[in-house]
């Protein structure tokens, strides 16, 4: 006896099987929806859709912190029971119901239009800073087209007699980022005001997504034929590069190198399904969307198998190259140490050079310190530490914008390895935009909210404009506390209410009855067991847990944020200050209002049925 | 024969008065310091007198270039403290007056004016040749007058808006072309329909004008 809610009306609402088959052959020349020009389109562009920035510069550093191999065990144990069938959910619903996010949910039932509303505002809020982000990315490239990399010298202060304080203290590196790049305020409170290159790269940014996005799936179907595929070029230039660097084997031991004794750790789990949940992009609305213009007989099964395990395959293989890499940088930041160790021992006890090898080091230190010990005190030598080193893995922006860029100025020709390095990171980002913007337009298409008459260009055109507007948020001096304002409230606990509320809404509400008999009716044959227990209790019981875990977590941990202040006292680390009273209210909005519009668009529904 | 004794005393004394004049942590004196394996490597040729002798030789030259007027010999150099690190150090003397040295700031205003010709000299560069107080001058900044990433903004910016623009009129030339076929389609459909339907029976499928009844219109 399977559990049904009722849903009356539903046969209404939605078209039969017949209908659909005469509607396939109707819609042989153009019909009212766009279709999809060949299979490929659409696997490129779901493919470029799920693998993102997340898949470059979060799994490396989970993986690495996580026991290194080990963590593989709990990563793909989650991307089988939750994001394969999650992947697999969104897919057939789409393609049977043959509409977007909004349309699907509103026929199931009308008083879970809420969902696509909820899916309409994370799409719009993470589209608005992701873009910001891409902004950053063509502001490195553009400035990787020089001889000497911007970032690889701290630049002379204003009278030339010494370089600029502020770089010295921390590093060219840093400096580049925080000082000229982002120009960052050292509080969230102060804005600074626009930043007029990051506006030059942020209009930039947008008119390259319009331009792939102007005509819908017809111009974004042929733009990720270049943007899906050149990263997996560029990953592998950069694999073969690095491993002809030293020490790049040393990185991609310490990366997968298995502790399983972090299996016992709840945060490993949890940490492993936020990954697989956040890197599929499940609840945005845009797989929904992209399969909708499927014919209805297309094996969305086998396409949901097909790009989990590329999705999978491509964290593992981004995470390798990143940290060769990552191992070189490693390396030669331990040899630089010791190299500076060793000269300051040299000149100190005017002992020939050679004496003092990497090799003797630590035998000549003790015997020194034997005979010597205050003149050995009075040196202040670092200790050098290669794991140390490796372990500064950093994820998000600090890893693309920072370290990685170190790596890059050590390499031989570094413009090149920098030009191919953004170009990847650009198209990576670009290709998960297409998604998060269709995951906006349709449901403002849904919703009326541009006459029907107005031709796509326009009203893409107007949505790129008003979200680049708003997005000069994000090009202040503060923008970047706002940015990850944004990254941890805005698409983080909202996302999790939709999945839940997509698994019970389909499985529950729309039946999971009907929902085997129209997957048989589409591919051929009804989805097996693993299927039906995945959908039925695994993965929603799965998704409850990560949503309970995260929330305490979020509500539980003080609102601290770090920032870059050339005052502080332990300058260059960064600061951690609470964020002021203010942002609550901001916070709330963000996470707020997608979460509570599932629920408030159902009562409103239902106060409209009842009066 | 005092004279003599005085001159030979003379002799043994000068380098005595030499090793006074020149010592560790010297008034007038600088420390310098060579790494030449660092610098080249496997290249590195080895540091014996008469490398020692070379370097006088090159210090003479900068004080010669610095003051150009003293004749400065590699006599005036003083050289002193050697390790085998390789370091030693260096006092200059004038060169009408031995036991005069020449004051520190003088002697880093002749090496700094110099330091470049020095450098080459041994193949060595700011950081392998060091002179232990005399900074290197750092290199002033090449400042293009358009930073080079406004070009590349400004290549890809054209670009897109170039493109954005020939999306944008061919889908208007498109969907003005579809208007215009549109109302000609218009016509020729009423005349298919009208010839279709004959005897009562809708005929699917293009009609062949090949079999058309022209009769009808050509009555004798």
């Amino acid at each position: 006896m399977r559990l049904q809610l009722p849903n009356p009306g539903l046969e209404d609402r939605i078209l039969s099987h017949e209908e659909l088959d005469k509607l396939e052959t109707e819609e042989a020349g153009s019909g009212d929806r766009p279709k999809w020009d060949n299979k490929t389109q659409y696997m490129l562009t779901c493919v470029g859709f799920c693998v993102g920035l997340g898949n470059v510069w979060r799994f490396p550093y989970l993986c690495q912190s996580h026991g290194g191999g080990a963590f593989m065990i709990p990563f793909l144990i989650l991307l089988v029971l939750e994001g394969v069938p999650l992947l697999h959910l969104e897919f057939a619903i789409g393609q049977r119901l043959r509409k977007g996010s909004l349309g699907v949910w509103s026929t199931i039932h009308p008083y879970l239009a809420g969902v696509g509303i909820a899916s309409m505002f994370v799409s719009l809020m993470i589209s608005l800073y992701y873009n910001t982000i891409m902004a950053w990315v063509m502001w490195y490239l553009f400035n990787s087209f020089q001889e000497t990399l911007p970032w690889s010298q701290c630049p002379l202060n204003y009278n030339l007699t010494g370089l600029v304080s502020e770089c010295e203290q921390s590093s060219p590196v840093d400096y580049f980022w925080y000082r000229e790049t982002l120009n960052s305020t050292p509080d969230i409170g102060e804005n600074g005001g626009l930043q007029w290159w990051m506006v030059l790269c942020l209009v930039s940014a947008w008119a390259v997504l319009y331009i792939c996005i102007i005509r819908g799936i017809e111009t974004t179907g042929k733009a990720v034929y270049v943007t899906s595929t050149l990263p997996y070029v560029v990953l592998s230039i950069f694999l073969i590069r690095g491993l002809t660097l030293k020490g790049s084997l040393s990185g991609v031991v310490f990366l997968f190198t298995p502790n399983l004794t972090e299996l016992t750790n709840p945060t490993t789990w949890l940490d492993a399904g936020a990954q697989v949940f956040y890197s599929f992009s499940i609840a945005f609305g845009g797989l929904i969307s992209f399969s909708s213009y499927n014919s209805v007989h297309n094996n969305c099964e086998q396409d949901a198998v097909i790009i989990s395990a590329v999705n999978g395959f491509t964290s593992v293989y981004a995470a390798t190259v990143i940290y060769t890499i990552i191992g070189f940088r490693a390396t030669e930041r331990f040899d630089n140490c010791l190299g500076g160790n060793i000269l300051v021992l040299l000149n100190t006890f005017d002992l020939p050079e050679g004496n003092v090898t990497e090799s003797n080091y630590d035998q000549v230190l003790q015997s020194l310190n034997g005979t010597h010990p205050e003149v050995i005190q009075g040196l202040n030598l670092k200790t050098c530490d290669l794991n140390t080193f490796l372990s500064e893995g950093v994820e998000g922006t600090g890893l693309a914008f920072i370290v990685f860029t170190e790596a890059i100025t050590k390499m031989p020709a570094s413009p090149v390895w920098s030009v191919l390095f953004f170009i990847m990171l650009f198209c990576l980002g670009l290709s998960s935009m297409f998604g998060n913007i269709e995951g906006v337009l349709v449901p403002l298409q849904d919703l009326g909210v541009f006459p029907k008459s107005w031709p796509k260009e326009s009203t893409t055109g107007i949505t790129c404009v008003l979200c680049c507007i708003v997005g000069l948020i994000f090009v202040q001096g503060s923008g970047n506390y706002w940015l990850s304002l944004f990254d941890s409230y805005g698409g983080s606990i909202p996302l999790l209410i939709i999945a839940f509320c997509e698994m019970v809404g389909v499985v529950y509400l729309y039946g999971i009855d009907r929902f085997n008999d129209d997957i048989e009716f589409m591919i051929g044959h009804k989805p097996n067991l693993f299927w039906q227990i995945t959908w039925r209790f695994v993965s929603p019981a799965i998704m409850l847990v990560i949503f309970v875990f995260y929330f305490i977590t979020k509500v539980t941990e003080t609102l601290l944020y770090k920032t870059w202040n050339p005052e502080s006292e332990n300058f260059p680390t960064l600061e951690e200050k609470p964020y002021p009273a203010w942002i609550y209210v901001i916070i709330f909005i963000l996470a707020g209002i997608p979460s509570l519009a599932v629920p408030g668009t159902a009562l409103f529904r239902l106060c409209c049925d009842l009066i | 024969m005092l004279v003599w004794i005085l001159f030979l005393l003379c002799q043994v004394g000068a380098p005595a008065l030499a090793q006074d004049l020149c010592q560790r942590d010297a008034p007038n004196g600088y420390k310098v310091r060579i790494s030449l394996k660092t610098a080249l490597g496997e290249d590195a040729y080895e540091w014996n007198q008469s490398e020692m002798f070379f370097f006088q030789a090159t210090m003479a030259f900068a004080m010669r270039r610095h003051f150009q007027m003293e004749t400065y010999n590699v006599d005036n150099i003083i050289l002193c403290v050697q390790t085998s690190r390789v370091s030693f150090w260096f006092v200059v003397t004038s060169p009408d007056n031995t036991t005069m040295l020449i004051p520190k700031a003088d002697v880093e205003k002749a090496v700094r004016m110099s330091r470049h010709r020095i450098n080459n000299a041994f193949l060595l560069s700011d950081r392998t040749l060091e002179f232990l107080g005399i900074y290197p001058t750092l290199a002033a900044p090449v400042n293009p007058d358009t930073p080079p990433w406004l070009i590349v903004f400004g290549v890809v910016i054209g670009a897109v808006c170039a493109g954005i623009i020939a999306l944008l009129v061919s889908s208007l030339l498109q969907k003005r072309r579809k208007e215009k076929g549109m109302t000609e389609d218009g016509q020729d459909e009423e005349d298919m329909q009208v010839k279709g339907v004959e005897n009562g029976i809708n005929l699917d499928g293009t009609y062949n004008r090949g079999f058309t009844d022209d009769d009808r219109f050509t009555k004798l």
